[in-house]
């Protein structure tokens, strides 16, 4: 179900560029339990959507089936949403991207969406650059069928039944590196700080961006023996680095000791500021962020942060070459060639 | 033998990948440029080099197009594997022309054939050096033997020849060479002509020789399709194929070099539908090709594309199943999996072309139904249809047809509404207004999905809305055969009591099957049916003959399933002709499946 929200708003809340404020990014009332870590990424949605003044009707909000996957209906009510199959979002997604390359695609989906019945599928996107926002919400169980356990959930790990996971887990950061994502970062619902300009980051980065957002589930996973629950990602978190956004037109203020500042630039212009935490940390190998998630996980650490960018990459239409209007506006004209091409075809086969 | 002049069937038995299709395939066009009816067929296995494949020309003044059925009149035997088949695959009386390069094994002869031998293998070791040469002359000497066994204008094959390597002018040379070869050989070894042969007709002004899957592909071409989401599976392959090679010649914007076309090949079969809907849900035109394998696997997004009601087109060139089924011949089989594809109450449009000329002209048209119905259009294409030359009329074009785009509200629309609702049946006939992503800054915006909604795209369980919602996508099932072909219905002076239902590829035998019956006294009408759902003609047909046979390639009589289900027909009056060993269906066949029928009829109405 879904329940609409009030129209009512503050008249002095703060506008965005657009004259839009927080309001006009929200979507309707959550269903998901209370307490849910996807109501937190819902929310670090709309505060990087209205902080970089997208217009809400240009996003396309694409999901699976789970409990992220109704997640978009609670953000950007005046966006278009397609709520899609079981871990089918990438494909249709790649469809509405090759029609009309111009409205910004945020993907979000769920471990069990991601990991298991889309594996393929998730696969390939990242495979095709497609130029998203591909979020997972990423509780390690299954919540909408009530607690079975997730392909991401640790080896060892106990459901709320007790029963201990045989199967190593699969890590989608590891597998989103190792297949050419252009953009790779891990954070946590309950971090905003972090979260928001990472979104802010991945919704101007032009190329594909993952973002695996650790989402305890309240309700079924979030007990003593569980690796994801709150209290375990608090414990065990550790930062890849301090990272902070800076859109494009608005005056840069470091806020950082300078000594450990990057920036980088995306293609809007916009610049993404990691202060580090860990020298040693190179956000522009992806071979050593596969490396670093590996041995912080050996040592029972949650790496998260920006990961690896690539502040060049290249999308699925550039490599394919297609036309610069979307594919969805050219007209007949630009498509039919008419009856005197066919004359000739006809004339081939004769 | 009498002599016949354009009647008799030729069988050329070969290697798989020793590069005899396109030669073959000169024979069979030369006789098309001769004006005389012929129709050709593939029958190869599922393998890629090494195993017995064959092809079949059937030459026929009278421009039957279907398969003879029966035994060749000339067999021309290239294959040691199969020989001992292939001789006894020829008619009494005729001919088998072999290479006698080496002695052929006499406990497999017949004596009521005659044979022509002609040492091929041991002429292309002297004439060839290279081993490949070897191998693919033999099949241009050969043809050279046949056109002076039938009489086929050698100006005609040096014409094909120059065609054929325009732009390769080295290889023309050889290639005559090679004909004329087996041109004098024949010549001065064989009593030429044959008892059969051909002669110059006018029969096919205004027609072409083209396979249907390329007629698909320029329909789709045609038709505005942008994007396309696929996965390889023969026989619909060369689909989109087809559709790249025609984009790449077609659709590359002259000013900035970019593609007016965007193509992926998929993961498999489920990404290539889940493309299709979400190029559709952004207002593209989109389609896949697939054949049944691919068909189970898009079955659930076919399910979501009727429910959420976005357009899509699918081209299910069908093979013979089920499951792997026989990869590489020809049924249509697949018709109640897909007129029913996913699971709940779910009901597809099915569109029936009869040949390449169809292929074009339904799948083109496919894209506006898709459109104006919001829903998936599946065009029923077969292996025969798609994967043989057809003749048949030349394709058409109209220049000031307009793409049908259906109910789309723009911004300027939206902006008159007080409230827009995605699911109101606004002019009461099941269909409703859609908006594309990214319209309008507050209107219109709605979450498209597959679980139940209201009337304003709004998530529901309510029973009530959830009936409503049902209800409307059947009214809506009904409207859609205003938007489809009719049937073609071909009815003499009403007085024949029995009627001919088909459709699709089994169409190219009616014709000989209805002049065969004419034979033995029965007179027959017939109606072809073009579209699912049924037009009223449909019920109507049925309803003025006494006994109606229901012609198809499968085994279940799925048509028949079909119309006595949504017609609410008694299954009493629709008998079963079926025809599914993956070969086509010929008219022969026909003929005596109905004259036995009646026989068996008339003496259970004697006996009782």
């Amino acid at each position: 179900m879904s329940f609409q929200k009030s129209k009512f708003h503050h008249p002095r809340l703060p506008l965005n560029e657009l004259g839009l404020s927080y309001r006009d990014y929200e979507g309707s009332l959550s269903t998901l339990c209370a307490g849910c870590g996807h109501d937190a990424i819902s929310a670090a949605v709309i505060q990087a959507c209205h902080e970089l003044s997208i217009p809400p009707h240009r996003v396309a909000k694409m999901s699976g089936i789970g409990c992220s996957s109704k997640a978009p209906n609670y953000f950007m009510n005046r966006a278009h949403g397609f709520n899609t199959v079981h871990g089918r979002m990438p494909s249709v997604t790649t469809g509405a991207n090759m029609a009309n390359r111009e409205l910004i695609y945020i993907g979000m989906s769920g471990d069990g969406d991601t990991a298991s019945i889309g594996l393929g599928q998730f696969a390939h996107v990242v495979r095709r650059r497609l130029n998203m926002l591909y979020m997972v919400a990423n509780n390690g169980v299954y919540g909408l069928t009530k607690g079975q356990t997730a392909a991401t959930a640790d080896l060892g790990s106990h459901s709320k039944s007790g029963e201990a996971n045989l199967f190593a887990d699969i890590d989608l950061c590891v597998m989103a590196l190792q297949l050419g994502a252009s953009m790779v970062g891990r954070s946590f619902s309950g971090d905003k700080k972090q979260l928001v300009p990472l979104i802010k980051a991945a919704l101007s980065h032009r190329g594909f961006a993952f973002l695996d957002i650790i989402s305890p589930c309240v309700t079924f996973n979030n007990h003593a023996t569980s690796t994801r629950s709150y209290d375990y990602v608090h414990e065990h978190i550790k930062a890849a680095g301090v990272v902070d956004f800076v859109p494009a037109r608005t005056e840069i203020v470091s806020k950082f000791d300078n000594q450990k500042l990057e920036d980088i630039c995306l293609h809007d212009g916009s610049i993404l500021r990691i202060r580090r935490t860990d020298d040693d940390y190179d956000t522009h190998d992806s071979r050593k962020a596969v490396a670093a998630i590996e041995e912080h996980k050996a040592k029972g650490e949650i790496l998260t942060g920006l990961l690896y960018i690539d502040p060049t990459p290249q999308e699925y239409h550039e490599m394919a070459g297609t036309s610069a209007t979307p594919l969805s506006r050219l007209s007949q004209e630009d498509l039919c060639p008419g009856s005197r091409v066919l004359a000739n075809i006809n004339a081939s086969f004769r | 033998m009498n002599q016949k002049i354009n009647d008799f069937v030729v069988r050329f038995a070969n290697t798989n990948g020793t590069g005899s299709a396109s030669a073959n395939n000169m024979f069979a066009k030369a006789i098309f440029r001769m004006g005389i009816p012929v129709s050709a067929k593939n029958i190869f296995p599922s393998n890629i080099q090494g195993m017995p494949t064959w092809y079949e020309v059937r030459v026929s003044d009278k421009g039957y197009l279907g398969r003879r059925g029966g035994r060749a009149d000339l067999l021309v035997a290239m294959n040691a594997q199969s020989l001992t088949a292939d001789i006894q695959s020829v008619e009494s009386g005729g001919y088998l022309f072999y290479d006698s390069s080496k002695p052929l094994d006499e406990a497999v002869l017949r004596d009521d054939i005659h044979m022509l031998g002609m040492p091929i293998s041991m002429i292309c070791v002297k004439e060839y050096s290279d081993p490949r040469q070897r191998q693919l002359f033999k099949n241009v000497i050969y043809i050279g033997a046949l056109a002076a066994l039938l009489e086929i204008e050698f100006q005609v094959l040096k014409d094909l020849i120059s065609d054929q390597f325009k732009g390769k002018e080295k290889l023309i040379t050889p290639n005559i060479h090679a004909l004329e070869i087996g041109f004098q050989f024949a010549t001065s070894h064989f009593e030429c002509p044959l008892p059969f042969r051909v002669e110059r007709r006018e029969f096919n002004r205004g027609k072409i020789m083209m396979d249907g899957n390329t007629a698909t592909a320029l329909g789709a071409l045609y038709g505005g399709a942008t994007v396309v989401g696929w996965y390889p599976i023969t026989p619909s392959t060369s689909v989109v194929e087809k559709f790249a090679a025609y984009c790449q010649r077609l659709r590359i914007d002259p000013a900035s070099g970019n593609k007016n076309f965007a193509i992926v090949q998929a993961e498999d079969e489920l990404a290539a539908m889940g493309m299709v809907l979400g190029a559709t849900w952004n207002g593209a035109r989109a389609f896949t090709a697939t054949s049944g394998p691919g068909v189970s696997l898009m079955t659930e997004f076919l399910g979501l594309g009727y429910f959420a009601e976005l357009p899509a087109v699918l081209i299910n060139v069908q093979r013979a199943g089920p499951s792997t089924g026989m990869p590489t011949r020809t049924q249509q089989a697949d018709l109640l999996a897909c007129a029913y594809a996913s699971h709940g109450d779910t009901k597809h449009v099915l569109l029936f072309p009869a040949d390449p000329e169809e292929c074009f002209s339904l799948t083109a048209r496919a894209f506006d139904i898709a459109d104006q119905l919001q829903t998936p259009v599946i065009l029923m294409s077969d292996l025969e249809i798609g994967m043989n030359d057809h003749l048949c009329c030349e394709l058409e074009w109209q220049d000031d047809y307009q793409y049908q785009r259906g109910k789309v509200l723009s911004a300027a629309e939206l902006d008159e509404l007080e409230r827009y609702g995605r699911y109101l049946d606004v002019d009461g006939d099941g269909i409703c207004y859609r908006v594309l992503p990214g319209e309008h800054p507050q209107k219109g915006a709605f979450f498209t999905r597959g679980t139940s909604r209201d009337r304003f795209a709004v998530y529901t369980e309510k029973g009530d809305e959830y009936v409503q919602n049902m209800n409307r996508l059947a009214e809506k099932f009904r409207t859609a055969v205003r938007y489809l072909p009719r049937p073609e219905c071909r009815e003499g002076d009403k007085s024949a009591a029995i009627g001919l239902i088909y459709y699709g590829s089994t169409t190219a035998a009616i014709e000989e099957a209805q002049d065969l019956l004419r034979d033995q006294g029965l007179s027959s009408d017939c109606l072809r049916i073009r579209a699912f759902p049924f037009h009223s003609e449909v019920q109507d047909f049925i309803e003025r003959h006494q006994q109606v046979f229901v012609i198809e390639q499968n085994r279940d009589g799925q048509m028949r399933t079909l119309l006595t289900m949504e017609l609410e027909q008694d299954p009493q009056q629709l008998q079963s002709v079926l025809h599914f060993d993956g070969l086509p269906i010929s008219g022969r066949f026909i003929a005596a499946e109905i004259v036995a029928r009646l026989a068996r009829e008339a003496q259970t109405q004697e006996a009782g």
